[in-house]
């Protein structure tokens, strides 16, 4: 249990770093380093198919930031010493938002199960019937493809919709 | 974008198959071991990324690579649709298990999750290729 | 409890970074954050002691394994989000292609 919190602990830390610092390239990477634990966290708490998958994912994300800032430029112009005038307005709305925000998740939490002993009754179905009924030995493949298809398929929908997306908004050239 | 030095040219000329091979036994065993399309596909796409990389998106000086993987998205789009809709046809419901499901624990088994998983991978790989080419190599590849 | 205060915790970094920061790729970046802080989440509420992947690995094995669906709802969830962060970037790189500039402010000041 003590390899979570201090994950969390550099999770955090990094997160930090991520959103301070002035050079972009390098918030890039610490955001990367805040996916990695992630993905070890997810190794830690079995959940295998999702490690494999944020390892990967978090590659792309970091060399798809990576060719954005080089293509735009690598520092942060907008940090600057002291207070602006303009930047309290902001601050306070972080404040007004991030209690809210914190109070209501804390509230949110104490309904939940403690850590370690999930409620398992949907759950329980998949894993005693699943091998009979889909014939897959990964159960979490088997509800991704053939319990919840369907979820499965309007995934596909949106990463398709953000590719015509991404093409539309970086063509050179309209079409006459 | 410009290559980088014959060092990474070589090594990355070789590491990208097994890459590539390494995606696809990720997809063709997702039902048995952790994996499956989503993963298989985006290590398909990094091993494409990886040559054009260390290539140079100059090397890329025809528009063929989009309309490969834009056929191929379309293609595994379609099949995972009909893959959904075989249960319509068969007289049941919307994304039903009809092929045999075939003895556990083994490569051949658990009826259509095996095809869908490839579809998927087909889409993610190369819909995430595209986006990437489009984000690093645009100003080159589509010029004209 | 301490694990679900830090994904909450990350969270409210995310939205720190959306919130205050006036670059246009700090404010991707703090919607990255609020996404893996959600993942985690969830991966976090599935966590079961002393139990194994959701892998059966012969036919007559125990079942005793970690909740499967977070699982799965978290997997799609993961793979849309880097489309989504995709987008996000695309219009980054159009914005600056125009304006020359990443500052929110400024930006806000030429008019378009």
């Amino acid at each position: 249990m003590i390899e979570i919190y201090l994950l969390v602990i550099a999770m955090l830390a990094a997160a930090i770093v991520a959103i301070e610092i002035k050079d972009l390239l390098a918030s890039a990477v610490s955001m990367g380093i805040v996916g990695f634990s992630v993905a070890i966290m997810f190794i830690l708490v079995q959940a295998p198919d999702l490690a494999i998958v944020q390892i990967v994912v978090e590659i792309l994300t970091v060399v798809f930031f990576a060719a954005t800032i080089l293509r735009t430029t690598h520092t942060d112009t907008t940090i600057q010493k002291g207070i602006q005038r303009e930047g309290i307005f902001p601050v306070i709305a972080f404040f007004i938002f991030g209690t809210l925000v914190t109070v209501l998740a804390i509230y949110a939490l104490k309904d939940l199960p403690r850590f370690g002993m999930p409620i398992m009754k949907v759950a329980e179905h998949y894993i005693v019937h699943g091998l009979n009924q889909t014939g897959a030995t990964n159960i979490v493949a088997a509800i991704i493809l053939d319990y919840r298809g369907y979820d499965t398929f309007g995934e596909a929908v949106v990463l398709f919709t953000s590719v015509l997306g991404v093409l539309t908004i970086l063509r050179v050239k309209g079409r006459k | 974008m410009k290559g980088m030095s014959v060092i990474v040219k070589t090594i990355s000329r070789i590491l990208a198959g097994f890459i590539f091979l390494y995606g696809s036994y990720i997809i063709l065993h997702g039902h048995l071991t952790p994996g499956g399309g989503f993963a298989g596909g985006v290590i398909i796409a990094a091993s494409f990324i990886l040559l054009v990389l260390s290539f140079g998106a100059a090397e890329i000086k025809e528009k063929s690579s989009y309309t490969f993987s834009s056929i191929f998205e379309s293609l595994g789009g379609l099949m995972f649709l009909i893959l959904a809709l075989l249960g319509l046809f068969a007289g049941t419901f919307f994304f039903t298990n009809i092929i045999s499901k075939g003895a556990p624990l083994k490569l051949l088994s658990a009826g259509i999750i095996p095809l869908a998983n490839i579809a998927i991978g087909m889409k993610v790989g190369a819909g995430l290729l595209s986006i990437f080419l489009a984000l690093a190599a645009s100003h080159y590849i589509m010029k004209e | 409890m301490i694990p679900f205060i830090g994904c909450i915790l990350l969270i409210v970094i995310g939205l720190y970074g959306i919130i205050t920061k006036r670059n246009l790729i700090k404010i991707a970046i703090g919607f990255c954050m609020v996404e893996y802080g959600v993942n985690l989440l969830f991966a976090f509420i599935g966590f079961k002691k002393d139990a194994l992947a959701p892998i059966i690995t012969s036919p007559n094995s125990p079942l005793n394994f970690v909740d499967p669906i977070p699982q799965a709802l978290v997997l799609t969830a993961i793979v849309i989000g880097l489309g989504t962060t995709a987008v996000m970037l695309s219009l980054i790189i159009r914005i600056y292609q125009k304006y020359k500039t990443l500052d929110i402010n400024e930006i806000r000041k030429l008019k378009g």
